[in-house]
């Protein structure tokens, strides 16, 4: 596993080789505050970064989260259709989003790493 | 120009302090939920007892020889069948029918009203009361006067220790004395379908008075986020949403706000503002009328989307949706073609293009349970 990165859209990612984890930050998390549903792309869906692919809807409010990369959809979080308040509760961890396999290793350096990213959010 | 800076209320340095996350709303800085989240924070009050700083709503005092009359043209109200310490719901309404505001009017003496009113409508209600009243009349706004709401179960039992007299209130009577040594008036209403209080505090006192609640077990501070289910789940209207003013207080499904007097066989029927069309509409038919919705999926159905019939016809717009906490499920409420809005009408939604199923369902979702 690389070291996780994160998006100006509040996203981390994790590779493990051509094998990107995608899931929202706890700041992200608790912006939203109480989430009850999430839908995610099918597996197999070819993914162009940026596209709005995920959507994550609180009590309060509707996310649309973009694809960070280009890729094609390798698994989606099963567990989210129940139980989409895992996001809350486990945003780095269960509450993963989806996988996402690149075409070659993907570089991830255009993003940010944990201390840039806890700046930035200092800024929202 | 830049926007005008936020105000805050005299509790805002109690929401930092519990953890508030704090939103503009109406030109203040208010608390929309606190660490325990909206969900939570709305089952507690479902099951024991919430505090609400509603101190953004205007009070405003209405007194003077002709205040009663001079009221009776603005409201469609009888005040006659209001007695002091009673308060009673009414609407300001406007030439055409529609909806100025909707406002708590509590008889305080025989010519003394304290009217609450919207946080976003309050200076305007101020200046319309004031060039409406005749000038031996006075109306004055109390910017120094906050405002919390008690509700929930466990409210009567909290109201009980604190001031006894309170406690024996009945739905929608009003008292004015001490709670916890802190001169107040306290009406037994609110907006969350439960019993509960409405208690009005000189700002300077509303903190002591917040905190000794607090201290309650059954007490926790809850925010607007939990305000909005609550009030959705109890089938209430909210300014801006179901009523504003091109809607009348008939298609709202507020007809009965229009007291029997002011109606068109009654004693003082007519002359308020739009009373011929709602006279008219009370006694023919409707193009439009307020519905609750509820969805099997718990996505929010958020105002402004669009509702369709089963063949894809255009037939309403939702005003308002939550997550109903209550139901685990999205609710919402909206206005539809009349033809679509009997109980059980299987309607679509369209979110983010896609149609999801919708049901017309009975208002209020969750029983009231006022005391009376």
């Amino acid at each position: 596993m690389s070291e996780r990165k994160y998006t100006d859209q509040h996203e981390w990612l994790e590779a493990d080789g051509e094998l990107i984890t995608v899931g929202i930050t706890d700041f992200a998390q608790s912006e939203l505050g109480d989430i009850v549903f999430v839908e995610l792309p099918e597996e197999g869906a070819a993914l162009k970064a940026g596209d709005e692919v995920i959507v994550i809807e609180s009590v309060k409010a509707a996310g649309e989260v973009g694809s960070p990369l280009n890729g094609v959809v390798e698994a989606v979080n099963e567990l989210l259709a129940d139980a989409p308040e895992t996001i809350n509760e486990d945003p780095t961890g269960a509450g993963w989003l989806i996988k996402v396999r690149t075409d070659e290793a993907p570089d991830l350096s255009g993003f940010m790493d944990e201390a840039s990213y806890k700046a930035f959010t200092e800024d929202c | 120009m830049a926007p005008a800076p936020l105000l805050t209320t005299a509790l805002h340095s109690l929401h930092l302090e519990l953890g508030a996350k704090m939103v503009p709303f109406a030109g203040y800085q208010m608390p929309v939920q606190y660490p325990q989240g909206i969900i939570q924070e709305h089952l507690h009050t479902r099951e024991q007892a919430g505090l609400f700083d509603v101190s953004h709503m205007g009070q405003i005092i209405v007194s003077g020889p002709t205040a009663s009359a001079g009221l009776e043209k603005l409201l469609p109200i009888d005040l006659d069948t209001l007695p002091v310490n009673q308060q009673r719901y009414s609407l300001l309404t406007n030439q055409k029918g529609g909806v100025r505001d909707d406002v708590m009017v509590c008889r305080r003496g025989e010519a003394d009203y304290l009217l609450v009113v919207n946080a976003a409508c309050k200076s305007d209600d101020y200046a319309y009361l004031r060039a409406h009243l005749d000038p031996e009349n006075s109306v004055e706004m109390l910017p120094d006067q906050a405002l919390l709401a008690l509700q929930g179960p466990a409210s009567a039992a909290v109201m009980a220790k604190l001031a006894p007299d309170m406690a024996e209130l009945k739905f929608m009577q009003a008292c004015e004395g001490n709670i916890a040594g802190v001169r107040c008036l306290v009406t037994r209403s609110g907006y969350t379908g439960e019993d509960g209080f409405e208690i009005s505090v000189a700002a300077q006192h509303v903190e002591m008075l917040a905190r000794a609640l607090l201290a309650f077990e059954t007490v926790e501070m809850i925010g607007l986020g939990a305000r909005d289910s609550l009030r959705l789940e109890a089938g209430l209207c909210l300014y801006g949403h179901e009523l504003h003013a091109d809607i009348s207080p008939v298609e709202a499904g507020l007809g009965w706000t229009v007291a029997k007097s002011r109606r068109s066989e009654g004693k003082k029927a007519g002359n308020f503002p739009g009373a011929d069309q709602i006279l008219q509409q009370i006694s023919g038919t409707l193009t439009r009328k307020r519905v609750a919705l509820r969805s099997q999926e718990k996505a929010p159905i958020r105002a402004e989307t669009e509702l369709q019939s089963l063949s894809g016809e255009t037939i309403g717009i939702v005003t308002s949706g939550c997550y109903s906490p209550v139901l685990e499920s999205a609710l919402a409420m909206a206005y539809v073609t009349s033809r679509f809005a009997k109980t059980g009408t299987q309607l679509q939604a369209l979110v983010r293009g896609k149609a999801r199923p919708v049901e017309v369902v009975d208002l209020p979702v969750v029983a009231h349970r006022y005391y009376y």
